[in-house]
């Protein structure tokens, strides 16, 4: 399993802030594609991924047990 | 609150800029800023009723504290406390408090102002305004400030 919370908007379209996903093997890419595809109506071209609160490129391999965050564009302070 | 104080820190609480200021004051220091990011009524012709902020709080906390080391390790002798407050806000209230200290002034100046910039880059905090008509999550990809920067 891999665990996947969502913000802002994301979590608004979702209607969920947060789910687990069965998961052997793979890349961020993977999971994004994933999302992209349960979540058609959100625009993720400005989503960046963060893997166990860290950023990280869509080349990084997901292991069971990760937690991966969908990080829309921040707007803090 | 003083002995529990968090330097980097986000939080449902109002937040009290003092408490951050005498954090980072100490001797070796000749000077502190404090900012203050405060909600603004009016951006762009539009009336903001009130803004509903929220994190990724683990991660924020994070972020957060490695700025705050970023920070001690280019601005020699300088001490940093950075909180931001999540939830309902309304018009006026403090949504984040950057303290700095440095022996001289223009290091705590120029420190204070990268946090903040690092903050609206790198933290995952998220801002909703909401207005008479309606409302929309800020962050970039449909929102654009018709001119100018300076827009926190």
């Amino acid at each position: 399993m891999i665990h996947l919370y969502y913000f802002a908007g994301l979590k608004e379209t979702a209607g969920k802030a947060e789910e687990s996903l069965p998961w052997e093997a793979g890349t961020a890419a993977d999971v994004l594609q994933w999302a992209k595809n349960t979540y058609p109506a959100f625009d993720f071209s400005a989503v960046q991924m963060a893997v166990n609160e860290e950023y990280v490129l869509e080349t990084e391999p997901i292991k069971p047990g990760d937690h991966i965050a969908f990080i829309p564009p921040v707007s803090g302070g | 609150m003083g002995a529990e104080l968090k330097p980097f820190h986000v939080t449902e609480e109002p937040l009290e800029s003092a408490v951050y200021m005498d954090y980072v004051t100490h001797p070796g220091a000749g000077a502190v800023t404090l900012f203050a990011g405060t909600v603004r009524e009016w951006t762009n012709r539009k009336r903001t009723m009130y803004l509903k902020y929220e994190a990724y709080v683990p991660m924020a906390e994070k972020k957060l504290a490695q700025l705050g080391e970023e920070i001690t390790k280019k601005w020699p002798g300088s001490r940093v406390a950075i909180v931001h407050r999540i939830g309902e806000l309304s018009i006026s209230d403090i949504a984040v408090v950057i303290a700095v200290s440095s022996p001289h002034r223009k290091a705590a100046y120029e420190a204070n102002e990268y946090a903040i910039e690092q903050i609206k880059k790198v933290v995952p905090i998220w801002k909703k305004e909401i207005w008479e008509d309606g409302e929309e999550w800020i962050g970039g990809q449909s929102y654009k400030p018709e001119q100018g920067s300076g827009q926190e």
